[in-house]
């Protein structure tokens, strides 16, 4: 299937069904996804401002053309091993809502990857771990070409409710 | 339709309580006697458009009631009747009164129409005529709609003129509307509709017949076509009518072929308004004068000329252009903050507008109390952010009853004392530095000391054979739950004053101070700040991190010498101040920052005071002194313990306000989060 093709069926598939266009991006070798239209940017990696007290998974605040934003690393949320951030890293810059109050927060990734559409239809509710894996912001998995996205539910995952909870807990919401 | 009069009512409710403020203050003014027909004249224009206005908007009841005060109030102005004190009071009265009937119909509190009516018969019987009570007034009024006008149903032949649809309006929506109010029958007259080959979409050939069924104010049906009054012809009539329902206007049925008719009210009934969408988010809005508008567009103008230029500048740039590069950004940098000041005094206002309350409460408290009070104010156009304004009217109100209860004296005291008997209250409001400065001032009794320390006394606040200096007695009435007056009046003296106004004023970064001699009065100095969006800052460094500490929480810095620190208990560090003893609280321990300078001796203390109690703060180095903005950390993030919020640096970083008082508390919990055990560990441990 050429491009041209491949395009023609996107435009195609846009206008006839509900497809969502998903913003992918690379964590620990696994391709993850968020609605697109929740990315206001993507930036390169830049120092933040740690705040005090905080668990390890906020790295800090960043100023954003005047506004205060939270910094989130997604590997040490999930509770994967940290590296160290190199040219690739970028800080996705998400909109996240909760509770009708639309918060702005950052989140470091390995790197972007690509923008898929995928139709309602198309997603496959994520496997039971029981109780060993949190799966609750998880909106759905999706098979693309050979690959499996996940689908994250950046309100779920992100609002601060959930962000405090973990606070107080003071240990990542993922067991390993 | 709705929506949009819903949109001008705010405007008039906005309008209505300026207009009550100028009649108020008019009134207040008002000399016993002598007729200034200028004042006169600003009352009159207060209460007419208010009539107006209401009577727009189908608030009839307030409309009638207006009506007579501008009876009055016309009578006054022609010299046909002399200005009265009694008249006066009935006036403002009726002014408080128009107050809650607007709040009521806005949707806010309920208001009491016996007062309304008890006022109106007041003002009737001295216009000498009798006059209809509200109640009465009110369903007699509304001949031409409301409640008399509700019938069995309504028979309504509505044929719009061919060219409806090119006024904006769609016969559907109308129609839908109708179909809301009850129940509804509609027949669609096509005999004017052309051949299909004639006809002409823009044009509106058809007409419809609507049966609607159910108690229905004729209002409400006319209403529905207010928009199209001059553009159809309509008919409306009654429905086999309730013989009960006998109103003057049965007159069989109203053609409106012409627009002349009365503007319909849009609310049938002010008891009852439709709760406006908005209330609950609390819409405020700023009147700016047109000139500081226009010195604002005027900086963005510059600003867009220093931006070009700086642009022609950078394009084929070599060394030889630095100055000019230089000489763009200093004047970008005027720019700058010439806009940042403008952008500022947008928010401010005059502090008349929390000043103009007190005229007629010091009056109305001086009757009640049976004293001579005179209120004097003084730099009522000092200005004052929009924000600290609205947050600072009930600590003066407080101070000024205050003031007027216990401060001055009855007539006769004060003759004894051989002073005037007419008491003076004084409003001051100056700026000095950066803060704003109110002074409430009296020339009465002044605190009266014996009683305050043996109420402390008693109350424990104070040792028995502890005697206090002046500043320690001024200290005491800031205490919660102190009060002195020999008995609690409606006025004041419950003990749940001072307290809350000192913490009030604190809360907006301000201090409230209290000098007082015996015999000639007392005086309450408020410390303000101009703006909560901007304050001083000192830049600390800890660590890698650099906080700020507020300037007004800073008592002072210094370098700590061997010895005096001790150790309490092994763990408590406790330094010793000249005469004072206070905790050391290491900022790398609290934030949990890696820290290289862990020596007392090595870095440095800075006194900070919060809430009363003041500790050490040790930080490895002070950095310099500058003003920030203050940008909250809980729009996209969450309240953190020990900081205020976060500012942006030049560089562009950011840095954290502390929280002095947030601090300490934290400081004090024993448990952080470094501390705390993680819970998979928990399992282990039980496992």
């Amino acid at each position: 299937m050429s491009a041209a093709q491949a395009l023609v069926n996107d435009i195609h598939m846009d206008a006839t069904e509900a497809a969502n266009q998903y913003l992918t991006f690379i964590l620990a070798g696994e391709e993850y996804g968020v609605d697109i239209l929740r990315v206001q940017e993507i930036r390169g990696w830049s120092s933040v401002t740690r705040i005090p007290n905080t668990p390890e998974f906020i790295r800090g605040i960043l100023n954003l053309r005047g506004a205060i934003v939270p910094v989130i690393d997604l590997r040490l949320r999930f509770g994967i091993e940290k590296i160290d951030y190199g040219p690739t890293t970028v800080i996705v810059v998400l909109k996240v809502t909760h509770d009708n109050v639309q918060r702005i927060v950052g989140l470091v990734v390995d790197g972007v990857s690509d923008v898929y559409n995928v139709r309602a239809q198309e997603l496959k509710p994520p496997p039971d771990f029981g109780v060993t894996v949190h799966t609750e912001f998880i909106k759905g998995m999706a098979a693309i070409a050979d690959k499996l996205v996940i689908l994250l539910d950046i309100d779920r995952l992100l609002n601060p409710a959930e962000v405090a909870a973990l606070d107080a807990a003071a240990v990542p919401g993922v067991v390993k | 339709m709705t929506i949009d009069m819903s949109k001008f009512l705010d405007t008039f409710f906005e309008e209505s309580a300026e207009g009550l403020d100028a009649m108020e203050s008019g009134l207040l003014n008002m000399q016993e006697g002598a007729a200034d027909n200028e004042l006169i004249n600003t009352i009159f224009r207060g209460a007419h458009s208010i009539k107006g206005g209401s009577a727009t908007f189908g608030l009839s009841e307030v409309a009638e009631f207006t009506h007579h005060m501008e009876t009055l109030l016309d009578e006054m102005r022609a010299g046909k009747r002399a200005v009265a004190r009694e008249l006066v009071d009935v006036l403002l009265e009726s002014v408080d009164c128009l107050r809650a009937m607007l709040a009521a119909s806005k949707g806010g509190d309920a208001h009491n129409p016996e007062r309304a009516k008890v006022l109106s018969e007041r003002m009737g019987r001295m216009l000498g005529v009798a006059v209809e009570s509200a109640e009465s007034v009110n369903s007699e009024n509304s001949t031409s709609g409301s409640q008399s006008a509700v019938g069995a149903g309504w028979r309504i032949v509505f044929s719009p003129h061919a060219h409806l649809y090119r006024t904006g309006n769609d016969p559907v929506r109308m129609l839908r509307e109708l179909a809301e109010l009850g129940d509804f029958k509609v027949e669609c007259d096509t005999s004017r509709l052309p051949h299909f080959a004639d006809a002409q979409p823009e044009e509106c050939t058809l007409a419809w017949t609507i049966e609607l069924r159910g108690e229905i104010a004729e209002q409400r049906v006319r209403e529905v076509f207010d928009w199209v009054d001059g553009d159809c012809d309509l008919s409306i009539r009654k429905l086999a009518a309730d013989p009960a329902v006998k109103s003057s206007q049965e007159a069989a049925g109203i053609d409106i072929k012409a627009p002349e008719t009365d503007i319909k009210p849009k609310k049938p009934d002010a008891k009852a308004p439709i709760p406006d969408p908005r209330s609950a988010s609390e819409a405020t809005s700023i009147r700016v004068g047109i000139d500081k508008v226009d010195a604002l567009i005027n900086m963005v103008g510059e600003l867009v000329i220093t931006q070009s230029m700086l642009g022609q500048v950078g394009k084929d740039f070599d060394m030889s252009r630095v100055e000019k590069l230089m000489h763009g950004l200093s004047q970008l940098e005027r720019n700058t903050r010439e806009l940042q000041e403008s952008v500022m005094r947008i928010r401010m206002m005059p502090i008349s507008f929390a000043f103009q309350r007190f005229p007629r409460m010091v009056r109305d408290l001086s009757q009640k109390l049976t004293k001579k009070i005179d209120l004097r104010m003084s730099g009522e156009q000092t200005e004052l952010d929009k924000t600290v304004m609205e947050k600072i009217g009930d600590p003066l109100v407080h101070l000024v009853r205050n003031s007027v209860d216990h401060g001055i004296e009855m007539p006769d005291v004060r003759r004894a004392a051989g002073k005037s008997e007419t008491g003076l209250v004084t409003l001051n409001a100056f700026h000095q530095g950066g803060n704003i400065v109110i002074e409430i001032k009296d020339d009465g009794a002044g605190l009266p000391r014996d009683k305050i320390i043996a109420k402390a006394r008693k109350q424990g606040l104070l040792g028995a054979d502890e005697e206090p200096d002046d500043d320690k007695v001024c200290e005491l009435i800031f205490m919660a739950g102190f009060s002195t007056a020999e008995q609690v009046s409606d006025v004041s003296g419950r003990g749940v004053g001072m307290d809350v106004v000192r913490k009030n004023i604190k809360a907006l970064g301000g201090s409230v101070d209290v000098k007082s001699e015996p015999g000639k009065g007392s005086t309450f100095t408020i410390h303000l700040p101009l703006t909560l969006a901007i304050m001083d800052g000192q830049s600390v460094l800890v660590g890698q991190e650099n906080y700020i500490i507020p300037l007004v929480s800073i008592v002072e810095s210094i370098q700590l010498k061997p010895g005096m620190v001790n150790l309490v208990a092994g763990q408590g560090e406790v330094m010793r101040l000249r005469d004072e003893v206070m905790p050391v609280l290491r900022l790398y321990k609290i934030f949990n920052v890696a820290s290289q300078v862990t020596d007392l001796h090595r870095g440095l203390l800075v006194v900070v005071e919060g809430e009363g109690k003041r500790v050490g703060l040790f930080v490895d180095e002070l950095m310099g002194q500058q003003q920030v903005v203050i940008k909250s950390l809980e729009t996209n993030f969450r309240k953190v313990a020990g900081v205020s919020g976060a500012t942006i640096l030049g560089d562009g970083t950011v840095a954290l306000i502390l929280d002095i008082p947030g601090l300490i508390q934290l400081a004090q919990q024993p448990v952080n989060v470094d501390r705390v055990i993680p819970v998979g560990h928990i399992a282990t441990i039980a496992a």
